[in-house]
């Protein structure tokens, strides 16, 4: 008895990051209620409790917990670390919004950790049990987040049509996963693939329509083409803090959930799913990139960039390979800081009380504000893949991935497609530097944007610059598990 | 006693019922009843396996599902019912502000 006691505890040390969060997501409440005084104090509890989860992760020793249900593995860490960087960087930039929230702050930090925890089991999952729950955890508190500012028209309207559309693709996943556990008999990731193997399972008509519905529920959750839609205008109606959020950190736990099924679930159907995902990478890419081109909001342009940028990753998981998915993740570190610039300096050009969000407000922006435009002109040249930044580090990998993987369409489609996207992005830039200003304004940048802003610039540069250390951290991550 | 094929075809109905809600309804409580009708598909589908394959993770897996939906169900009318009051309507087609 006293033995089952000691394995239940040293068990519960396994998720101790995830607990760490939940715990402190409560206290964040708490805090809110009985000491509202206080309230500044929310965002900076939350970035010390996330750099101790974040530090946990990384020292973590690789086991299988949960009888095969939680991973901790090098695989999860990498994706974990996307995932505590983008909410660290959110917690950041929303400290200097505190008037916006009002009295809604502690809610707005805890149901962020709540969303984190959700990514955090995403990137651990072994079963598929686990992966939706977390899914769920991840989205649930997303869809409130997006809603936040009730009295705002836009943000109920994109809170609704993602909160459909999200519940619609969980439903296309679940009824795939629902067919893998008829023809298998077990939920647990691994163990599928090593079934599908000895019961020669890879011709089953029933395996095949269980993959077509997994792949629809997770390019939703990852906005792929056809399955986009929602992504505009979600991102132009959800608040831009929560924006910034949502195109690094639930994309990601996307991806972590896109790659565990494919690459550890599925393997041996990688001659079906890798031609579909070539496809639709390229539709991708395609729909971002030109649709971005005729945008006059820039936070709208930026929510298609966001679609063709998940475009672009899906071109190092269609290869399937280790090389492949270390590229996808090595990108999306990458997007992480590039993308989440990006959108810091929309913050500040959005700032409550004026509605900046279109391309216009951008002019002249370098004369009155020579630093935050050339932040901004690092941030979009990186979007586009110019090369002393991460972005061209990242997609040439990503390239070279697709291309060893035998899908040399792809990838000049791809290159021709980030050739279409330095269109949008540079007239930003060219709005900048050589037009004037309709209406002078100045804008104000707290110390904590100013951190989230220098951070974005080095990871930016620094992986440009120096992009093997992360390569080197992120193969060896993959293959040490 | 009945085959499993029947379970697993009136889940497919079901779940395909609740599709052809999703994609035709304009109403978004309408919509929803239809994916909660999906996830009822999966369920049915998901208990009829755990029964003839003689293990329990199906059933301990829809009893998640039926926690999570009735999560669900409480955001999605919570977010409902703020669109009710910014626009006295939850039809879709009041739902296009944003565009471009």
């Amino acid at each position: 008895m006293i033995q089952t006691a000691v394995a239940t505890w040293t068990v519960l040390g396994h998720i101790l990051p995830e607990l760490l969060l939940i715990g402190i997501g409560v206290l964040l409440i708490g805090c809110d209620l009985f000491i509202p005084r206080q309230r500044q104090v929310l965002p900076w509890l939350m970035v010390i409790g996330c750099i101790t989860a974040l530090i946990m992760v990384l020292g973590a020793r690789p086991v299988t917990a949960f009888g095969g249900m939680f991973l901790v593995d090098g695989y999860a860490m990498v994706f974990k670390t996307i995932c505590l960087g983008a909410v660290i960087l959110t917690a950041l930039s929303s400290e200097p919004f505190w008037q916006v929230f009002g009295a809604r702050q502690g809610e707005y930090y805890s149901l962020l950790l709540f969303s984190l925890v959700g990514m955090l089991l995403m990137a651990s999952a072994g079963d598929l049990m686990v992966l939706y729950l977390g899914l769920e955890l991840m989205a649930l508190p997303v869809y409130a987040l997006v809603g936040m500012h009730k009295r705002d028209q836009r943000t109920s309207e994109a809170a609704v049509k993602y909160f459909l559309m999200g519940a619609f693709a969980s439903a296309l996943l679940l009824f795939g996963m629902s067919f893998l556990y008829g023809l298998t008999g077990t939920t647990e990731i691994g163990r599928i693939a090593e079934l599908i193997v000895s019961m020669q399972l890879d011709a089953n008509p029933a395996l095949l329509a269980a993959l077509g519905l997994l792949l629809a529920g997770l390019c939703f959750k990852v906005a792929v083409a056809p399955f986009h839609f929602w992504t505009p205008d979600v991102y132009e109606g959800a608040p831009t803090l929560v924006t910034a959020f949502m195109s690094v950190g639930p994309k990601a736990a996307g991806f972590a959930i896109f790659g565990r099924v494919l690459l550890y679930g599925l393997p041996q159907l990688q001659n079906h799913w890798g031609p579909i995902l070539a496809v639709l990478a390229l539709l991708t890419m395609a729909v971002g990139n030109i649709t971005a081109l005729c945008q006059h909001s820039l936070k709208r342009m930026l929510a298609y960039s966001s679609i063709a940028h998940a475009g672009y990753a899906l071109l190092g998981l269609l290869a399937g390979t280790d090389e492949g998915m270390a590229a996808t993740v090595a990108y999306l570190v990458i997007y992480l800081f590039m993308n989440f610039g990006a959108f810091a300096v929309l913050m500040l050009l959005a700032a409550p009380g004026q509605s900046r969000e279109a391309l216009d407000a951008c002019k002249g922006l370098a004369s009155r504000h020579p630093a935050i435009a050339a932040l901004m002109l690092v941030f979009l040249f990186s979007l586009t893949g110019i090369p002393p930044t991460g972005g061209f580090i990242g997609k040439f990998y990503l390239l070279r991935a697709a291309f060893i993987a035998g899908y040399p369409l792809t990838v000049v489609g791809a290159v021709l497609f980030s050739a279409i996207s330095a269109f949008f992005y540079l007239r930003v830039v060219r709005l900048m530097y050589m037009s004037d200003a309709d209406d002078p304004v100045t804008l104000t940048c707290s110390p904590a944007m100013g951190a989230v802003l220098c951070v974005c610039l080095a990871g930016t540069l620094g992986l440009g610059l120096f992009p093997g250390f992360l390569l080197n951290w992120i193969v060896a991550a993959l293959a040490g598990n | 006693m009945i085959p499993l094929s029947w379970y697993m075809a009136l889940a497919v109905i079901l779940f395909c019922i609740g599709v052809c809600g999703f994609l035709t309804r304009r109403n978004v409580i309408v919509m929803f009843l239809s994916i909660e009708l999906m996830l009822n598909g999966v369920n049915l589908n998901l208990v009829a396996l755990s029964h003839f394959l003689d293990s329990v993770r199906g059933q301990a897996f829809t009893l998640f599902i039926i926690t999570v939906a009735a999560a669900e169900a409480a955001i999605g009318l919570g977010i409902a019912i703020a669109l009710y009051r910014s626009r006295r309507s939850v039809h879709v087609d009041t739902i296009n502000h944003l565009q471009g």
